[in-house]
């Protein structure tokens, strides 16, 4: 990756022209002055502007993952905000909200203001999601309005889910009360039907003589959180959908009910159980990957908006940690770096969708998710875009990686589209 | 062989494991000699891996590769660094780093066999990987069952018990089929693996029907901890459901051949007389057991050249 600071005057020449927020697309050159978008399409500049051909490359709005993990502070071997954010550069993502899951816990407005200083220090935006609970808990909740003052953009207690279903309706109902778009997110898996369990439940289970968990696992606890949302008028976020029979829950709740959002991974989209039959403990995830008729659901709710987003849940771990044997190795895997090229690639190539709709899911859909500005190419705005080459098929390898952790079941796949340029806070960074 | 390793019988080549059997043969007429070695393996080295506690696998290990001649060395994790903090990896690539041929791994991790030679370039046999599979206790019954009867074809085998939390059955499912025997399982719902009949078998919980309609059955042994989680009500209830009794055997099926992998549970899963009884081939199966891992030792490491996984 090259880094360079952006020119006075640059120009992005020749290039398809996507604007996910005004839904158009057309041919031509962006001017970007002084780092602030001035001209789009047919554009006048000095002839001493700095030029980035983009003849066969889509431009559009960098990209944005809501679901996030870089271990900064406490776990720094796996990774830091700074890696991290070498990480999303490398994968086109501009802006992204780290969860807080860290060790201490981000459940404090001290600790927010921590990961926002430290993210004035980063090439990227990164927002942090305050914890629901103190010590993610699942008892006391934290001084969420103290935590959004700070700059807090929603509450979680990521992999741990809120069991307590009073808990989980105060925590919802508390937060109704600040802004209007604001989301609590619920990490959706019913621990004592999970038990020991380290895959999804059936025949593949089985042959590997695995514990797996059955898809009601999550769909259950998908059904309760809507119900739960649905009776304290608030917003609530649904991370990660594994299983068909969540989508269905959504969708149906989605009808009567419009603070319901939902997001897909990569990992979900690309992967079934059968890829796990070689005990690929970069596979093992929560909630795990389930079979090949769940994959063409979540596909589907991703074409009828029943999915809003896909967000990576980048989740960094040392080999040594996913080395040890499927059993004992820790949940999660990378995905920021792959992301654009496996989601192309299985969005685009295989299923049919339309290059528009397909950006919206990793730019404008979670931006608006999260209440973020949404119409950047609008004159004056600071450039944050990407340039990318939506036809180069290449494979996904370990140096394709930026994160600390080479964790990505992704390593060895072909892929379909590729970031070319990330443009962000005043730099210009060459993949 | 086609394998280099052998990790599990799922997939495993049928003419394969038809050598093993009259290999097996082979090494059991050594066994009933006087002096029951011979040098096959006179200057290869094989390591027992045993992560997990074990008797009669890693005796019968041990002796077959003493029968073979071959240097064998035992770890076992109680006294092992693993202890100390050091990695499955670091520990097995400082083993392999002292020039072995083999490792025989027992370990409590399903996958850990496979994992196992992807750090290592030694031939590697699964002597059972958590709940996964077992190969050479699976090879051992079958060539029980051929001792027995002289064919496997067509063969009706009734496994019994605890199929969930077994490395046995699923090795003894694979391999039978393979040979075209008949399967049905046998045992609480709650201790049947989802979906199994996907594998081309039968399940049935009638243990009065499997008794009659098979020729053989291998009893699986039932532990007391699976009360502990709702699996099953009592030692009583689960006898009475699934025990293979006298009056059962008796009553249904007086020919019945009776296996058990060990080690057993008597007057729970299987009753005393039963399992001392003429019809039962249990200590047949522990004999067989030295004559097969002595056959899979010499089948796997003999090969001059290498060969690949």
């Amino acid at each position: 990756m090259q880094t360079e600071k952006i020119n006075k005057h640059l120009v992005l020449k020749n290039a398809t022209i996507i604007d996910p927020f005004n839904s158009t697309e057309i041919n031509g050159d962006i001017y970007i002055k002084e780092g602030k978008i001035n001209s789009i399409g047919k554009a006048t500049y000095p002839s001493s502007s700095k030029i980035i051909d983009c003849t066969d490359r889509i431009v559009t709005h960098g990209f944005c993952d809501i679901h996030v993990h870089f271990r900064e502070p406490g776990e720094e071997y796996k990774e830091d905000l700074n890696s991290g954010s070498q990480a999303a550069i490398a994968g086109g993502f501009t802006r992204v909200c780290v969860m807080p899951n860290t060790s201490p816990v981000i459940d404090s407005p001290e600790l927010i203001r921590y990961i926002v200083n430290r993210s004035n220090e980063c090439p990227i935006h990164i927002h942090p999601i305050g914890a629901v609970t103190k010590s993610q808990k699942g008892k006391e909740l934290t001084e969420m309005k103290a935590m959004l003052n700070e700059g807090a953009v929603a509450f979680s207690d990521d992999g741990v889910p809120i069991e307590n279903s009073s808990v989980l309706r105060n925590a919802l109902s508390y937060s109704s009360m600040f802004y209007e778009n604001i989301k609590i997110i619920n990490h959706a898996e019913d621990l004592t039907l999970k038990n020991s369990s380290v895959m999804n439940e059936g025949i593949i289970s089985t042959k590997l003589g695995l514990e797996g968990s059955p898809d009601i696992t999550e769909s259950n606890m998908v059904l309760r959180d809507l119900e739960i949302a649905k009776i304290t008028n608030a917003h609530i976020h649904i991370p990660h959908v594994s299983a068909g029979k969540s989508v269905k829950h959504i969708n149906s709740v989605k009808k009567d009910y419009d603070k319901v959002t939902a997001e897909v991974t990569p990992h979900h989209l690309f992967f079934s159980d059968e890829d796990l039959q070689d005990y690929n403990a970069n596979l093992k995830v929560a909630p795990p990957i389930r079979t090949r008729d769940d994959r063409k659901i979540l596909i589907n709710a991703l074409k009828d908006g029943t999915i809003d987003c896909i967000a990576t849940d980048h989740a960094p771990h040392a080999l040594e940690e996913k080395e040890c044997g499927f059993n004992c190795a820790s949940f999660g895997m990378i995905g920021l770096e792959s992301c654009y090229g496996a989601v192309n690639k299985i969005l685009l190539k295989e299923n049919n969708f339309n290059v528009i709709s397909l950006l919206k899911l990793m730019t404008t859909n979670p931006r608006k998710i999260m209440g973020f500005e949404n119409d950047l190419f609008s004159k004056g705005k600071d450039a944050e875009l990407v340039i990318l080459d939506p036809k180069e098929k290449w494979k996904f390898a370990e140096k394709n990686i930026y994160s600390k952790s080479k964790n990505s079941p992704f390593i060895g796949e072909d892929l379909v589209g590729k970031v070319k340029y990330t443009i962000v806070k005043g730099l210009i960074n060459k993949i | 062989m086609k394998n280099k390793h052998l990790i599990g019988l799922e997939g495993y080549p049928k003419q394969d494991i038809n050598e093993i059997i009259e290999t097996a043969f082979s090494f059991k007429e050594v066994l009933e000699r006087p002096i029951k070695k011979v040098p096959s393996l006179q200057g290869k080295t094989i390591v027992n891996l045993f992560f997990e506690n074990s008797t009669r696998t890693r005796i019968s290990f041990e002796l077959a590769e003493k029968r073979l001649s071959a240097d064998s060395i035992n770890f076992s994790a109680s006294s092992s660094s693993l202890n100390k903090g050091e990695t499955f990896k670091d520990t097995v690539k400082n083993i392999e780093s002292m020039k072995i041929d083999a490792a025989v791994i027992r370990h409590s991790f399903p996958g850990s066999a496979l994992m196992l030679t992807n750090y290592i370039d030694s031939v590697v046999i699964n002597a059972g990987d958590g709940t996964h599979e077992h190969p050479t206790q699976a090879l051992l019954d079958i060539v029980s069952l051929k001792e027995k009867f002289g064919y496997i074809k067509n063969l009706k085998i009734g496994i019994i018990g605890d199929i969930a939390h077994s490395r046995v059955a699923l090795s003894n499912i694979y391999g039978l089929i393979t040979l075209g025997a008949k399967v049905t399982l046998c045992g609480p719902s709650t201790l049947m693996p989802i979906k199994i009949e996907e594998l081309g078998l039968t399940v049935n919980n009638n243990i009065d029907e499997v008794i009659e309609w098979a020729d053989a059955i291998n009893v699986l042994r039932i532990q007391r901890e699976r009360m502990n989680n709702a699996l099953i009500p009592s030692v009583r209830e689960y006898r009475k459901l699934f025990g293979i009794t006298q009056s059962r055997i008796e009553k249904h099926n007086s020919e019945l051949v009776i296996m058990h992998p060990g080690p057993m549970n008597r007057w729970v899963e299987i009753d005393s007389n039963v399992a001392d009884s003429e019809q039962a081939i249990i200590l047949d199966q522990v004999l067989n057991g030295v004559a097969t891992r002595m056959a899979i030792l010499y089948l796997l490491l003999s090969g001059t050249t290498k060969k690949d996984s």
